[in-house]
């Protein structure tokens, strides 16, 4: 019965419009919400548990603003739900170490994490705190299976391969095959009620800081056509402009 | 001089030519670039040669013949020299460049796309926004292709290491794409298509286009989301997948933000849609308001004529 980890991370709706002020984002006024991903990884996490059995903790490390989203965990059917509280501006080094003693303390025994977060688009956190903690990890998982212990599916070398992980791994998870549940109406009153717990874990210094924003560059105005007799002439510019063909 | 190590990006066991862009980024960061190349066959790495490395070291070890992220780490850790490291930034290498970063107890930062001395930049929010970072001391850095200038030159003869990882995962099976076509994520030409070309059997039309200019075929959301025929593999966007070829042209795609956080930071952008005031039109270099019945045939002829 495995101790199943979900970690979920709070960033800005990706429908959002991204403002910068001065040389640092603003998100000031943005919606906040579970990073897409983090989605799949939480469908996968309770798809284990209905496998194998265990409990499925949910773990964020953010501020109080960051409970929202580990509510949502719940209503859709954790078991547990943690922050770890922390500002936000950490170096992957820093976070990663906090997590992974973060699950060490809570006990985990697999991890589940989003493929990259929405704001970073990095993609570290998964393979980072797998090393940290000398275990297994697979990356950008597009499916599971839990018959005689954890089988993904990811993307290899013009295919996919169906690739056996033994326990404790990292696993991040891609779209894929995966359909996420909706919570219904017991899942939100039960999150309601649900307390957050909160840790706090001491993280080592960051080495990267971030040294400025800025929106990317805005691109000249294009050439525009009408009508598809155009397309000989994009096709033109396309070898003799653009040198690309 | 202090060094910086650059993790070759194989390909089929061959070193691909995106590994000099490499190179190149790593003498922007100001360091003697180390070429260090996973290998299986030392012959694998001949490759390297001229990419503008001052050394070449083919890292060889069976633990290379199937990637696994615990044991490439520790197997690249092993032989790597001290410093700043460099990788592409595919989601192979990405995966790997976060792996060894935590090995060695240091930052990754992923996606680079300009080095200014110390100031690595890379793109945040899917690209609606670009982050810059310094770092003290060693990171590992991912960097992302079409954005250096291939370096040339340099060492010639890789020296053999023989190195070792524990292998922890093992691959069951096997699944071959079902039709041969290069992916997305590997292309430097893509055609997609959106729900705008109004039936999964139209694709065809971009598939022989894609086959005349050596391009991929990719799809937006709507399109594999409505059609079983168009599998997620060929998604571009937020939750597909992030591309950056020189030439992206999207045809009945209407240039959602979310399409848009995965292909904006293609070289150049054709775009067809009927309607003038679809989005993608703000982003396109090039923009063709016509249905694509009647823009794609007379765009197929003119590159046939152009390839020979
Ligand atoms: C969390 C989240 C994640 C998402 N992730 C992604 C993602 O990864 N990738 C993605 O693509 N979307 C994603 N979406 C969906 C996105 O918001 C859009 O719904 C989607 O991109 C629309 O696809 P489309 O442009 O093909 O379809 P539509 O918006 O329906 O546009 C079709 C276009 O085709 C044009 N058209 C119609 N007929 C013709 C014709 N005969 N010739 C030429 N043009 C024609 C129309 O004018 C229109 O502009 C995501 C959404 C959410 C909420
Ligand atoms: N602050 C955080 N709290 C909880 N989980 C996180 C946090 N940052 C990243 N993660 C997890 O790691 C995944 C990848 O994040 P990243 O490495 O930033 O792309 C996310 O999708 C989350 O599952």
């Amino acid at each position: 019965m495995p101790n199943i980890i979900v970690l979920v991370k709070q960033v800005p709706d990706t429908n959002a419009k991204i403002v910068v002020t001065g040389d640092r984002v603003d998100l000031s006024s943005v919606k906040m919400v579970m990073s897409p991903y983090d989605e799949f990884a939480v469908e996968t996490a309770l798809q284990h548990r209905e496998a194998a059995g265990g409990e499925v903790t949910a773990v964020t490390v953010g501020g109080a603003g960051a409970e929202k989203i580990l509510k949502d965990a719940k209503a859709i059917g954790v078991d547990h739900i943690v922050r770890i509280d922390a500002d936000d501006e950490m170096d992957s080094n820093a976070l990663q170490t906090l997590i992974a003693k973060a699950v060490g303390e809570l006990g985990g025994e697999v991890v589940y994490c989003g493929k990259s977060a929405a704001d970073t688009g990095a993609g570290s956190t998964g393979p980072g705190v797998a090393e940290r903690m000398g275990w297994a990890s697979v990356s950008n998982i597009i499916g599971a299976g839990f018959d005689g212990g954890l089988s993904v599916t990811m993307p290899s070398g013009g295919g996919n391969a169906k690739v056996s992980v033994p326990l404790p791994a990292v696993i991040s998870c891609d779209k894929g095959g995966f359909k996420v549940r909706k919570p219904n109406v017991k899942g939100i009153m039960q999150a309601k009620r649900a307390s957050v717990e909160v840790h706090s874990i001491e993280a080592p210094a960051s080495t990267v800081s971030i040294v400025s924003h800025a929106l990317p560059p805005a691109k000249p105005a294009g050439k525009s056509y009408e009508g598809g007799a155009a397309a000989a002439e994009v096709a033109k510019l396309l070898r003799d402009e653009a040198n690309i063909l | 001089m202090t060094q910086t190590i650059v993790i070759a990006e194989m390909s089929n066991n061959t070193v691909h030519a995106s590994t000099a862009e490499l190179v190149s980024a790593a003498i922007a960061l100001g360091g003697e670039p180390t070429l260090v190349v996973p290998c299986t066959e030392a012959a694998q790495a001949d490759g390297a040669a001229n990419m503008g490395a001052a050394n070449i070291l083919a890292a060889k070890s069976a633990a290379f013949s199937h990637y696994d992220a615990s044991g490439w780490a520790a197997a690249l850790d092993a032989v790597a020299p001290q410093g700043t490291v460099i990788t592409g930034a595919s989601p192979q290498s990405k995966d790997l460049a976060a792996r060894l970063a935590a090995r060695r107890g240091v930052s990754v930062i992923q996606d680079a796309i300009a080095i200014q001395g110390n100031n690595i930049t890379s793109p945040v929010y899917s690209g609606k926004a670009m982050q810059t970072v310094s770092a003290t001391g060693p990171v590992v850095v991912s960097v992302r292709s079409n954005v250096f200038a291939a370096a040339q030159g340099g060492a010639s003869e890789a020296s053999v290491v023989d190195t070792d990882g524990n292998v922890a995962t093992s691959v069951q099976e096997f699944m071959a794409r079902a039709s041969e076509r290069l992916d997305v994520a590997e292309a430097n030409i893509i055609i997609s298509g959106g729900r705008g070309m109004g039936s999964p059997d139209n694709f065809s039309h971009l598939e022989a286009i894609a086959d005349t200019i050596g391009a991929a075929v990719g799809a937006s959301r709507a399109a594999v989301d409505t059609w079983e025929a168009i599998p997620h593999s060929m998604q571009v966007g937020q939750t597909g997948k992030t591309v950056n070829p020189n030439l992206y042209i999207a045809v009945g795609i209407s240039g959602a933000i979310q399409h848009l956080a995965g292909m904006r930071s293609s070289k150049y952008i054709v775009a067809i849609n009927k309607d003038a005031d679809a989005p993608i039109f703000q982003h396109a270099d090039y923009g063709i308001v016509a249905t694509w019945e009647e823009a794609l045939p007379v765009l197929h002829e003119s590159l046939k004529g152009m390839m020979g």
